[in-house]
Formats: structure tokens, C-alpha cells, sequence
């Protein structure tokens, strides 16, 4: 609590003092006034030494400025550019890695897929050879039996067909004996025969 | 001491010009003196003061921009101290004094004919008479393109030099009224409290006004500039 009423006392002490010294100023001000435009007081020397000592001091503003505080302020400024323009560059090398690492995924993806892809089409194929060639042979087997059958068939119509002469004469000479009464001669028969039944 | 001695005498007028440089610097001495990579508030304050300024002359005048940069920081931030230090009250406000508006502008009017003169030689006489106009005007275009080129020092200073005596007159006179009111008893007291708003308002127009002439003396002078590098 000390402190406080330390300060509190001071500031009892400096409030009047500053508020007198405000008073007085106020009261010194109307003194410090000039009557018109003093601007244009061209008599009074003061106002063009304004210029000589406006230009001292500009120029050492000025050089100060340029030679002191502005690069103070680019050197900050610059620094941090780099400081950005390296963080920015590190991070975008960093995404190019990570891009690169997702490029090589999906390209071993779509390789594994493609490898995987051949291969299921080589068995397929493989496969769809085996049944083609299982089916040709079995084909080919079938053609030789109905070739095998063909042939039978044929031979057994061959046959047939060569005891058809006898037949047709025996059935002849029957049928003409039953009719006559007589048997007929063989070989008459035999000519009454058309010749296309062999 | 003769006339030349108290000319020179130190009145308070360059004390102000002083404070005011000294301020600058010291702005930019304590902003910049973290110089971290993350700007605490005067820092930030101090960097965009050095951008604001940078963006002004580079793009008014264009790349050769870079090489006014710092006579332009320096025009802005002297005009807009010693705006702003004249509104401390009892304090003075050199940019009011056409002496010093005008050996300003004068600065500039001759660094932009230097610059012209270096830059374009003695093409920079054929820009007082424009491109395109009509031979049998020339009698009348060139007279009027050399005043107006003339004229440039002097609008440039009279339109400080006007505003900050404009900007104080109008202080002095509504506090004047609050004096005049007052010797009215009771009634005036009350009634004194509307020249009283008007001043504190004022205070507030004073400050954009303040830091609006430095910018608008830091400009025209971009302006001039540029058209000094143009070729």
C-alpha cells in the first residue's frame, strides 16, 4: 500500500502544480501570439531563416533516413521475404516428394494391376485354347464316327441293293406261276427284268 | 550579429522542424529494434509506414521509383509530423508558414527539372507543346504549358501552406467564441459548450487533413517525378 500512497501524495502534489503551470502558460499564451499572419512577416528575419534551418534539417533527415533508418527497415523486410520465400520453397519441395511418393504408388498400383490383368488373360486364354482344342478333337472324333456309320450304312445299302435282282426275279417268277400256273424260265424272267434293278 | 545573424537565430519554428525529424527516427529506430520476423504493433506501424511509402513512389513513378523512395519517405513523414505537432497545443506548426511550404516545393519543382533535364535532355522543352495540337496554336498552348508548369511550386506550397492556416484559423476562431460566450455568466457557459464540440470535431478533421496534405504534397511530387523519368 506504500507505493500507492506515495503516488497518491505525489499526484496531489503534481496535479495543482501542473494546472498552475497550465494556468500560467495560458495566461503567457496571448503574449506568444502574433497579430495577423505572421507567415507573410516577411520583415521579421526569422521567417526566411526558417528556410536555411528547414533545409539543414531536411537534408539531415534526409540523409539520415537514407543512409540509417529506411535500410534498417528493408534488411527486416528482406530478411523475412527470404525467410517466407524459403519456407514456401521448402514446402512446395516437400509437396513435389510427396507427390512424386503418390505418383510411384499409383503407378506400382496400376502396374500390380495390369501384371495381374495379363495374367488372368493368359489363363483365360490358356484355358479357352484347351476347351477349343478339347472340343476339336471331340469333333474330329465325332466326323470320324459319323464317317465310320456312313459308311456302314452305305455298304449295308450296297448290299442290299445287289440281292435286290434276285428278289424281284424270285417275286416275278412267284407271281407268274401263281397267275399261269407254270413256272417260268429263270432266265426270261431274268430279261423281263428292267434293267436298272441290278 | 547583422541581418544574415538573426536570420539565422534559432527560433522555435526550426526547433519544431527538429522534434519533428527526431520523432520520425526515433519511430523508426524503436520500431525496427525487435527487427523480428513476427512485427510486434510498432513494428508493423513502422514497416507499413516504410511500404505505404515504397508502393507510393514505385508505383507512381515506376521502377526508377526505387531511387526517390527515400526523399519521398522523408517529404511525407516531415509534413506529416509537423502537421501533427501543431496540433499539440502551444505548439507550432512550421508547415504553416508559406516560407516553408514553398522552399519544399521549390526542393521539388528543382529535382524534377534536374531529373527531366538529365534524363530527357532537351526533349524535355518539347513537352510544352503537346503532342498532336495544331501547329498555328502554338503561340497560345506553349505560353499556357509553361505557366502551368510554373504554377506547380506554387499550388503545391500555397495548398499546405492554406489548409494548416485554414485548419488553425477555424480553431482559433470557435475558441474565441467559447471566450466571448463565457462573459455571458451562466447562460454563455452553457452555450460554450457548442463551439466546444465543434473544436474537438476540428481536432478530428485537423488529423485526416494533416496526414491527407502530406500525402497529397507526397503525390504531386510522385507525379512530377515520374514525368521527370519518362522519356
Amino acid at each position: 500500500m506504500f507505493p500507492v500512497r506515495t503516488m497518491k501524495a505525489a499526484l496531489t502534489g503534481i496535479v495543482p502544480a501542473v494546472l498552475s503551470g497550465a494556468v500560467l502558460l495560458v495566461a503567457e499564451a496571448p503574449r506568444a501570439y502574433a497579430s495577423g499572419m505572421p507567415q507573410l512577416d516577411f520583415a521579421n528575419p526569422l521567417t526566411l531563416g526558417q528556410v536555411f534551418w528547414g533545409g539543414v534539417i531536411f537534408l539531415l533527415f534526409f540523409l539520415a533516413l537514407r543512409g540509417w533508418a529506411l535500410p534498417k527497415v528493408e534488411t527486416v523486410l528482406k530478411s523475412r521475404d527470404d525467410r517466407i520465400s524459403g519456407d514456401l520453397d521448402l514446402a512446395r519441395n516437400a509437396k513435389a516428394e510427396a507427390d512424386r511418393a503418390v505418383h510411384e504408388l499409383l503407378q506400382a498400383r496400376r502396374d500390380a494391376h495390369a501384371e495381374a490383368q495379363a495374367h488372368l488373360e493368359k489363363v483365360v486364354g490358356a484355358e479357352r485354347d484347351e476347351a477349343a482344342r478339347r472340343l476339336a478333337e471331340m469333333n474330329a472324333r465325332l466326323e470320324e464316327e459319323i464317317g465310320a456309320a456312313e459308311a456302314a450304312v452305305a455298304q449295308e445299302r450296297s448290299r442290299a441293293l445287289s440281292s435286290l435282282r434276285p428278289i424281284a426275279a424270285e417275286a416275278a417268277a412267284e407271281i407268274v406261276g401263281r397267275l399261269t400256273g407254270a413256272q417260268p424260265d429263270q432266265d426270261a424272267v431274268g430279261r423281263a427284268l428292267p434293267a436298272h434293278i441290278s | 550579429m547583422g541581418g544574415l545573424g538573426s536570420a539565422l537565430r534559432l527560433s522555435q519554428s526550426p526547433v519544431y522542424m527538429a522534434v519533428a525529424a527526431c520523432l520520425v527516427l526515433v519511430f523508426l529506430y524503436f520500431g525496427m529494434k525487435p527487427a523480428a520476423v513476427v512485427p510486434g504493433r510498432l513494428q508493423a506501424a513502422a514497416e507499413l509506414s516504410y511500404k505505404f511509402i515504397h508502393n507510393m513512389a514505385v508505383d507512381t513513378i515506376g521502377p526508377e521509383g526505387a531511387a526517390f523512395f527515400p526523399f519521398i519517405f522523408a517529404l511525407f513523414f516531415f509534413i506529416m509530423a509537423g502537421n501533427y505537432l501543431g496540433l499539440i497545443p502551444f505548439s507550432f506548426t512550421f508547415t504553416s508558414h508559406i516560407a516553408v511550404t514553398l522552399a519544399l516545393a521549390l526542393m521539388v519543382f528543382l529535382l524534377s527539372v534536374i531529373v527531366s533535364l538529365k534524363v530527357q535532355g532537351l526533349h524535355f522543352f518539347a513537352h510544352f507543346m503537346p503532342a498532336g495540337a495544331p501547329v498555328w496554336l502554338a503561340p497560345l498552348l506553349i505560353p499556357i504549358e509553361i505557366l502551368s508548369f510554373l504554377s506547380r511550386p506554387v499550388s503545391l506550397s500555397i495548398r499546405l501552406f492554406a489548409n494548416m492556416v485554414a485548419g488553425h484559423v477555424m480553431f482559433d476562431i470557435f475558441a474565441s467564441f467559447i471566450i466571448m460566450l463565457a462573459s455571458l455568466g451562466f447562460v454563455g457557459d452553457v452555450l460554450a459548450v457548442g463551439p466546444l464540440v465543434i473544436n474537438i470535431a476540428l481536432m478530428g478533421l485537423e488529423l485526416l487533413v494533416g496526414a491527407l496534405q502530406a500525402y497529397v504534397f507526397a503525390i504531386l511530387t510522385c507525379i512530377y517525378l515520374r514525368e521527370a523519368v519518362a522519356h
